[in-house]
């Protein structure tokens, strides 16, 4: 092999690492909460829509601050998160055309067999909060923007306590996704407020099992929009509100609620309630 | 052993998913390091060769670029590349390219460095030679690269090593979608943040396998090379 062989060798190496990766396909991306891709709901209901409309859904998974941020910049079509305050100042601001609710599902708490906070049982998430709090017992919270962590505080805010000033070394902010909070849970025995769906999926549980569920305070609303094309021009608009378009419908509401784990409905559709 | 039957069974069971992945795990890390070949060989001859002012600031930084955190690398190719930056009309964010792109400039540093000096120390031995033949620089680039080679895959091979360890920048460029830009890695933190430990733990004995063979595959072709070249 003569040296320039050598270099041409280099040389076509690389044009061929940079050949397209894949054939061009009718497909979009999708910025979402890690609760809905951990949970498996996308790998249930994508299939069938690529069977129906051909367009492949490529799903990157944030929390809801970040993939709202994705969706901000152009880097994403659709956007399904579940922060309602904030998915309505991504609308107002110009960066979503329009929030379609979707379906809805239940944060939980979370807390050890040993329960420290004395709540197990308990459905005032209000008063089991101001126990932890009061019992300096440990809670991981995901300090991320996300949609959870929202309405974390949110809840703390409904106790009457405000935890950016009342928080000890018991209080740890992770800045990390709902798995990851899950599993510093179960290795330290603190309590996590977790959606529903991620909890039910989760498989390193530990010690650790549902304290406080059933409040309407813990009510998980998930919301839909498409990103505007006229902040964004290449924002695919037409399969987009495609996707959107058939999540609320009949048809993929079925296919949200058929979704089921040991036999546990994780989300339910309520594309058609008013106000969610 | 449970840790590895999961990932056994998976490999046994024709998992066509994990083939994929593993796929898609060694085209982007191969590429990278092909990429930062082109480059960094070249750079490193001639930061071995040529003498002028700031070299040494130069090479003391490419030096300690070798350690650029993959999240920074990550972060700086995301903003360049997004929709709302520089490069965004590309729209290569959270593709296979963008991957490769981000994960060529965490090993370029670290072929350029090592192939610098590796040139450097073969350099002092032809030296004399090479000025007393009237080779030209690009004759001398080319002459040294070639005789080095064999230590140059070593090289190579540091790269692949951090191109196919890392997690934080294709991560963040590729956005570890399912079937297009998941890889060894990301699967692997996904699967922990889902709390199956287990199948993060048999992923993980996979990847590193995968290493160990492709580092073999090197040492048998190196082996070969040498004994062909006497």
């Amino acid at each position: 092999m003569s040296r320039r062989q050598f270099v041409l060798g280099l040389a076509l190496a690389t044009v061929l690492g940079l050949a397209p990766a894949s054939a061009q396909e009718k497909s979009i991306v999708v910025s979402s909460t890690t609760s809905t891709t951990d949970s498996g709901l996308f790998n249930h209901i994508l299939p069938l829509f690529k069977q129906k409309t051909g367009i492949d859904v490529k799903v990157v998974s944030q929390g809801t601050g970040q993939a709202l941020d994705t969706g901000r910049r152009g880097d994403s079509d659709v956007v399904l998160v579940h922060a309602r305050a904030q998915e309505e100042k991504f609308v107002a601001d110009g960066f979503g055309v329009k929030r379609y609710p979707v379906m809805y599902n239940d944060f939980v708490l979370i807390g050890p067999k040993s329960d420290p906070a004395g709540i197990n049982g308990t459905k005032d998430i209000a008063a089991a909060l101001k126990a932890i709090a009061a019992k300096d017992a440990p809670f991981i919270s995901r300090g991320d923007k996300s949609g959870t962590h929202s309405a974390e505080l949110r809840l703390w805010k409904a106790a009457g306590i405000d935890i950016a000033k009342e928080k000890g070394d018991w209080y740890k902010e992770i800045g990390q996704g709902m798995g990851a909070a899950l599993n510093t849970a179960s290795a330290s025995n603190g309590y996590v407020l977790s959606d529903r769906a991620t909890w039910i999926n989760f498989k390193n549980r530990g010690e650790l099992q549902i304290a406080v569920e059933g409040d309407d305070r813990l009510f998980n609303q998930y919301g839909v929009m498409l990103v505007n094309s006229e902040k964004h021009k290449h924002v695919k608009k037409a399969e987009g509100q495609a996707f959107i378009d058939w999540l609320i419908s009949a048809e993929g509401q079925k296919a949200i609620a058929d979704y089921k784990i040991n036999g546990q409905q994780l989300f339910f559709p309520n594309a058609t309630a008013r106000g969610a | 052993m449970s840790e590895g039957a999961s990932a056994l069974e998976l490999i046994f069971s024709g998992d066509s998913d994990l083939y994929s992945i593993v796929g898609l795990s060694l085209y982007v890390s191969l590429s990278a390091v092909a990429l930062a070949a082109v480059v960094g060989f070249p750079l490193g001859a001639f930061l071995a060769l040529v003498n002028f002012p700031g070299r040494s600031f130069v090479v003391v930084v490419l030096n300690a670029f070798m350690g650029l955190p993959p999240v920074v690398v990550g972060l700086a190719v995301f903003l360049l590349l997004s929709r709302s930056g520089p490069l965004g009309f590309l729209g290569i964010l959270f593709t296979p390219r963008a991957m490769i792109v981000a994960q060529a400039l965490l090993v370029l540093p670290i072929i350029a460095a090592l192939a610098r000096q590796t040139i450097e120390d073969l350099w002092t031995e032809y030296r004399d030679e090479l000025t007393a033949m009237r080779i030209g620089p690009a004759g001398r680039v080319a002459t040294l690269l070639y005789d080095a080679r064999f230590s140059l895959m070593t090289t190579l091979l540091a790269g692949f090593g951090r191109a196919a360890a890392e997690v934080g920048t294709v991560m963040i460029v590729g956005g570890n979608i399912d079937g297009f830009t998941r890889t060894m890695t990301t699967a692997i933190a996904l699967e922990t943040s889902k709390g199956d430990l287990p199948l993060a733990m048999g992923l993980g004995i996979v990847l590193i396998s995968l290493v160990i063979a492709v580092n073999g595959i090197a040492w048998g072709v190196r082996r070969y090379g040498e004994l062909r070249a006497g």
